[in-house]
C-alpha cells in the first residue's frame, strides 16, 4: 500500500485501507469484515447502539468534540414525525483534509457507520451533504451508495430485520458556511446557506423542520468500529476525557505532511518530529494551528507543552478543533498567513450577522493594510477591540473564527506586526 | 387567560403573556431596544444583532427580538455590556455606510443616524475605501441606493411574506450581498410595495414621488384615515407649507396592520389643489354676488321658507359621516327627501395576501359605510356617474354636499326652486346652483369616516381651510338648528354627538370611545343602499 507517508506510532482504524482502492468496492468490503457491525446493531437495538456509543467516549469529531452518545440521546423518541441523520461531508475548514480520504478510500465504512447511526435515532433516510469541490469524492461515494443499494446493504428490510434505511448523497455548490450544521440543513433544503437562529436545536427542529441528528464524517466512520468490537475497546485508545483515535491533518512546515491516525493525547512535538519526519530542512519551529484555522495559534514554547487532545489543547490556551496541525518554521510570515486566514472568512460569511458580514472584511483590510507596511499601532488595538466585538455576537460561530487567529497572533506574535509598521514608518508608506 | 411570565427588566418587574419575546416585553416597561431586522409583522432572523441584551446567567448576549421571556430571568437592556454590544455592531455599520445624511431622504428618521447619535462612537476607526454598489431603480416607486443599506432584510420579508411575491432577494453573500431584483422583473405591477420604503430603517429603499421633496424635520404628521377606498386604512398625512407631501401608515392591526397599498398611497394630489371656492356666493334676486357667512345663510332660508316640503339632495360618500348626519337634519327640516350618493367602484379587489384583513375594497369611497347606514342610496354607475336623472329636474328644494357633478349638464337644477350647492371646487353643473357654500375637504377638518365593516374612525386636520370654507356639518348643523332641528353645533365632537342621537347605528359612541383606533357601529341596524 502506498498512501503517502505511515509512521509506527500510528493505531489505524478507520484509515486502514487508505492507499487500497480495492476497498472501495463494496465486495472487498464484505469481504473483509464489512457490513457485521450493522447487523450486529439491528440485534443490539437502538438504545443498545447509543449506550454503546456513550460507554466509547467518542467525541464529535467535526470541532467541537460534543459527545456522540450524547447528542444521539436527545432525539426524540416518539415524535411521530420522520427523523433525519446528516452526515457532515462538507469539509471546507483550511488545513482539514480527513474526511476526504475516509470517503475516497473507504466508502461503505462512512455508509455503514451512517446506517447505523440512522437506526440508533429512529431516522429512516440519511443525507450525506458532500463538499461540492470534491468531485472525486462524490463519484466513489454515489457509486458506493448504488452498489449497497444493489446488495441490499440500503434500502428496504435490510438484512431481513424489517429496518428500512435510505442514504441520498447530496452534492453541495461550495459553500463553507454549509458545513455550520443549520446551514447545512438551509443549503440541503434548497435555501441559502445561512446558519439558523438556535434554538429551537436540530434534534427539535431540523432538516425539513423534522428532528435530525448531524455527525462529522470521520465520527460515524469509527462508529461500526466501536460497534462491532464495543466501547471498551475504543476506550482503550487516548486519554479518559478524550478516548480513541483521531485522524490529524499535518500540513505546513514538515517533512513528511499527510493523515496520521493516531491516539488522542498525542504530544504534538511528537508528531511532528517523530511521526512528521521532523521540520522541513531542520528549520526552527515558529508557530502550530493544532485544529484547523479557526483556533487560535499556538508558539513554539506553547506548543512544547501541548498535547493533542481535547483538554490539552485547551490548556495551552488553543483548540483541537478538526485536528488539522498547520506548521509553520520560523520562515513563515506569521502577518500574511493570518491576513489570508481572514480573507477566506471575509469571502466565506454568509452576510446574515453585521459584526460577521462588517467585521471579517474590515479585519481583512487592515490587516491587508499592515502587511503593506502601510499601518498604525493603533490599528492593532483597534484590530484586537474590534474582534472582540465578533466573538459570541452572531449567529454562528464564523466571527468567532475570525477573531481567534488575529487575536492570538498579535498577543504572541506582536513584534512582527510592529516590524511590518515600523519598516512601513521608515520609508514614509504610512 | 394565558400564562403569565413575571422577569426583570432594567430594575423594573414586568409580568408578560408567555412566548413573548424580551424586546416586546421591554416596550410594557418603557424601554426601546435598538434594532433593524425584527419588525412585529415580519419573521425575525435575529441577523442585525443590534438588540443584543445582557440576560443574568446566559453566556453570551442574547437577541431580544427571537429570546421569549422566561420566569425569573433578569435582563438588562442598558447595562454597559449591552450598550458596549450596540456601539460595536453600531461601528460595524457605519464601516461602509457613506455618511450621505445631507443628501438622503431618510434623514432626520433614520434608525442608523438614531442610534448612532445616541450611543455610537464619537469618531469612526475606518481608513479603509468604503465598498460602493451605487442606485438601482427596483421598479414602481423604489429607488435603491445600496450603499446606505444595512441589509436587515425587512424588503425581502415583507415581499415573501406579507405581500407574498418574491420580487426581491439577497444576492451574493459576505459584505458583497446586496439586495436585488430578479433579472429586470422589478416591483413593478405590485399593489403594495410602496411599504418597502416605510420599513425600510435607513435611507437605501426610498419612494421616487417624494425623492428630495422634503426633510423629514419639516413635516408635520397628522393621524387620518385613507380615503381611497372602503378599507379606511389608517394613516398620517405628512405636511409641509399647507401641502400633504406623502401618505405613510399608521399601525392599527384591526384595521391595515402597520401596512398600505400603493393607490391609496400616492391618491394625495387632489387634497393639495388650487382653484378652491373660497367664499359663500349668491346668484339671482337680491341679495346676491360673493358675501359673508351670515349673509349667505339667512339668504338661503329666507329663499327656502317658502319652498318646504319638496326636497331631493346629493350627497358624497367622501363627506365625514358629521356632515352626513347634518345633511339628513336640514333635509328633515325643510320637510324631508331622498338623499342618493354615488361612488365608483373598482371591477376587481386587491388583497394583501400575508395579512388579508387588508383589502383595496371595490368600493372606492370611504364613507359609503357611513352614508348607507344614514339610508342614503346609492345610484348611478361604477364609475360614480348618472343615475341623477330624477335630480337633476327636480323643482323643489334642490342640496348637493360635495358631489362635483363632474359628468351633469350644465343645466343640472336649472328647474329647482332652490339649488345649493355645498362643494369644495367649483363645476359647470354647479353653475344653475343659487347658493354656492364652500366646504372644506376632509384634509381640512376633524371628523370620522364609517368604512366597510362598519367601523368609525377618527380624522385631523392636516391642511388649513381656503379662505372661508367651512365644515359642511358646521354649515350644515348651523341651518337646521335655525330651522328647529337639534341645536347649534359647534366642534366635530358635537357634531358627532348629534349624530349619536339621532342615528340608531351610531348611538352611545363619542369620540373618546373612538380614539385612534375606531369603533364598530351597533350592526343591528340593516344596511340599504348598497
Amino acid at each position: 500500500m502506498a498512501y503517502p507517508y505511515v509512521s509506527d506510532h500510528e493505531i489505524r482504524i478507520v484509515s486502514k485501507y487508505f492507499g487500497d482502492p480495492k476497498q472501495r468496492r463494496v465486495e472487498t468490503y464484505v469481504e473483509r469484515g464489512g457490513y457485521k457491525a450493522l447487523e450486529k446493531a439491528f440485534e443490539m437495538g437502538p438504545q443498545g447502539v447509543i449506550d454503546e456509543v456513550k460507554g466509547s467516549g467518542l467525541r464529535g469529531r467535526g470541532g467541537a468534540g460534543f459527545p456522540t452518545g450524547v447528542k444521539w440521546s436527545f432525539m426524540p423518541k416518539d415524535s411521530g414525525k420522520p427523523h433525519y441523520l446528516l452526515c457532515n461531508a462538507d469539509e471546507s475548514e483550511p488545513g482539514t483534509f480527513k474526511d476526504r480520504e475516509l470517503m475516497r478510500w473507504d466508502p461503505h465504512q462512512l455508509i455503514e457507520g451512517c446506517l447505523i447511526g440512522a437506526y440508533a435515532i429512529g431516522a429512516g433516510h440519511v443525507y450525506i451533504y458532500c463538499r461540492g469541490e470534491f468531485f472525486e469524492v462524490n463519484q466513489i461515494l454515489a457509486r458506493a451508495v448504488e452498489d449497497a443499494y444493489a446488495k441490499g446493504y440500503i434500502g428496504k428490510d435490510i438484512f431481513g430485520s424489517g429496518n428500512d434505511l435510505e442514504v441520498t448523497v447530496h452534492q453541495g455548490a461550495g459553500a463553507y458556511i454549509c458545513g455550520e450544521e443549520t446551514g447545512l440543513m438551509n443549503s440541503l433544503e434548497g435555501k441559502r446557506g445561512q446558519p439558523r437562529v438556535k434554538p429551537p436545536f436540530p434534534a427539535a427542529v431540523g432538516a425539513f423542520g423534522m428532528p435530525s441528528t448531524i455527525n462529522n464524517v470521520e465520527t460515524l466512520a469509527a462508529v461500526p468500529h466501536i460497534v462491532e468490537n464495543g466501547g471498551d475497546w475504543y476506550r482503550g485508545f487516548g486519554t479518559e476525557k478524550s478516548p480513541g483515535t483521531k485522524m490529524f491533518c499535518v500540513s505546513g512546515h514538515v517533512n513528511k505532511p499527510g493523515n496520521y491516525e493516531l491516539p488522542l493525547g498525542f504530544p504534538l512535538m511528537k508528531l511532528i518530529e517523530d511521526v512528521c519526519g521532523g521540520m522541513r530542512d531542520g528549520r526552527a519551529l515558529k508557530a502550530v494551528i493544532p485544529g484547523g484555522s479557526s483556533v487560535p495559534i499556538i508558539d513554539a514554547e506553547e506548543s512544547a507543552r501541548c498535547n493533542l487532545d481535547y483538554e490539552g489543547c485547551i490548556e495551552v490556551g488553543t483548540m483541537l478543533g478538526c485536528a488539522s496541525v498547520i506548521v509553520m518554521d520560523e520562515t513563515a510570515d506569521i502577518v500574511k498567513q493570518v491576513r489570508r486566514m481572514v480573507d477566506f472568512y471575509a469571502h466565506e460569511s454568509c452576510g446574515q450577522c453585521t459584526p460577521c458580514r462588517e467585521g471579517s472584511s474590515w479585519t481583512a483590510q487592515i490587516l491587508k493594510r499592515i502587511e503593506e507596511g502601510r499601518g498604525t499601532e493603533e490599528d492593532l488595538d483597534t484590530l484586537m477591540e474590534m474582534t472582540q466585538q465578533m466573538v459570541g455576537t452572531t449567529i454562528c460561530v464564523l466571527s468567532d473564527s475570525v477573531a481567534a487567529p488575529v487575536q492570538s497572533s498579535i498577543e504572541k506574535f506582536r513584534d512582527e506586526y510592529l516590524a511590518l509598521i515600523r519598516r512601513g514608518e521608515r520609508v514614509g508608506a504610512a | 387567560m394565558a400564562e403569565m411570565v413575571t422577569l426583570t427588566i432594567d430594575g423594573k418587574e414586568v409580568s408578560v403573556r408567555k412566548g413573548t419575546t424580551i424586546l416586546e416585553a421591554a416596550k410594557q416597561v418603557g424601554e426601546e431596544v435598538p434594532h433593524y431586522c425584527y419588525h412585529p409583522g415580519l419573521s425575525s432572523p435575529a441577523m442585525c444583532r443590534m438588540c443584543l441584551v445582557e440576560v443574568e446567567g446566559a453566556p453570551k448576549p442574547m437577541p431580544g427580538c427571537v429570546t421569549t421571556v422566561a420566569e425569573g430571568q433578569v435582563v438588562n437592556t442598558q447595562s454597559g455590556e449591552a450598550r458596549h454590544h450596540r456601539q460595536g455592531v453600531l461601528e460595524f455599520y457605519l464601516v461602509n455606510h457613506p455618511l450621505d445624511c445631507p443628501i438622503c431622504d431618510m434623514s432626520g428618521e433614520c434608525y442608523l443616524q438614531d442610534y448612532v447619535h445616541a450611543e455610537g462612537r464619537k469618531h469612526g476607526r475606518g481608513r479603509e475605501p468604503k465598498r460602493v454598489f451605487g442606485r438601482d431603480d427596483f421598479g414602481g416607486d423604489v429607488l435603491f441606493y445600496g450603499d446606505r443599506c444595512v441589509m436587515c432584510t425587512r424588503c425581502v420579508r415583507f415581499m415573501s411574506e406579507v405581500e407574498q411575491d418574491h420580487r426581491l432577494t439577497v444576492v451574493e453573500r459576505g459584505n458583497r450581498s446586496v439586495i436585488d431584483t430578479f433579472f429586470d422583473e422589478g416591483l413593478d405591477g405590485t399593489h403594495f410595495h410602496g411599504n418597502v420604503v416605510d420599513i425600510c430603517p435607513v435611507g437605501a429603499l426610498v419612494s421616487k414621488d417624494f425623492l428630495h421633496k422634503a426633510r423629514a424635520w419639516d413635516l408635520t404628521h397628522t393621524p387620518s384615515i385613507c380615503t381611497s377606498c372602503s378599507q379606511g386604512c389608517n394613516i398620517d398625512h405628512h405636511t409641509r407649507d399647507n401641502l400633504v407631501q406623502r401618505l405613510k401608515p399608521r399601525e392599527n392591526l384591526d384595521v391595515n396592520g402597520w401596512w398600505i397599498c400603493d393607490y391609496g398611497r400616492h391618491n394625495y394630489e387632489w387634497m393639495n389643489h388650487g382653484d378652491r371656492l373660497e367664499a359663500p356666493l349668491v346668484r339671482g334676486g337680491e341679495p346676491s354676488g360673493a358675501m359673508g357667512w351670515g349673509d349667505a345663510l339667512r339668504t338661503l332660508l329666507e329663499r327656502a321658507a317658502d319652498k318646504k316640503g319638496s326636497v331631493k339632495a346629493v350627497a358624497s360618500p367622501f363627506a365625514s359621516n358629521e356632515s352626513l348626519g347634518a345633511l339628513k337634519r336640514l333635509v328633515d327640516a325643510l320637510g324631508g327627501g331622498d338623499i342618493v350618493y354615488r361612488s365608483p367602484r373598482a371591477e376587481d379587489e386587491v388583497t394583501l395576501e400575508g395579512f388579508p384583513t387588508l383589502v383595496r375594497r371595490k368600493d372606492l369611497s370611504p364613507n359609503t359605510g357611513g352614508a348607507g347606514r344614514l339610508g342614503m342610496k346609492r345610484v348611478g354607475d361604477d364609475e360614480g356617474h348618472g343615475g341623477l336623472e330624477n335630480v337633476a329636474n327636480h323643482d323643489g328644494v334642490l342640496i348637493v354636499l360635495g358631489d362635483g357633478l363632474l359628468d351633469q349638464a350644465e343645466a343640472f337644477g336649472a328647474d329647482a326652486g332652490l339649488f345649493v350647492y355645498l362643494g369644495t371646487h367649483g363645476s359647470a353643473a354647479a353653475a344653475e346652483a343659487d347658493i354656492v357654500l364652500p366646504i372644506t375637504s376632509h384634509a381640512e377638518m376633524e371628523g370620522t369616516f364609517t368604512n366597510y365593516e362598519g367601523r368609525v374612525q377618527r380624522f385631523w386636520p392636516s391642511l388649513d381651510a381656503p379662505g372661508m370654507a367651512r365644515p359642511a356639518w358646521l354649515v350644515l348643523g348651523a341651518l337646521a338648528a335655525e330651522l328647529g332641528r337639534g341645536s347649534v353645533v359647534k366642534t366635530a365632537a358635537e357634531a358627532f354627538a348629534a349624530l349619536a342621537a339621532e342615528a340608531p347605528a351610531f348611538s352611545g359612541m363619542t369620540y373618546d370611545d373612538i380614539g385612534t383606533r375606531g369603533a364598530v357601529v351597533n350592526e343591528s341596524v340593516s344596511l340599504t343602499g348598497d
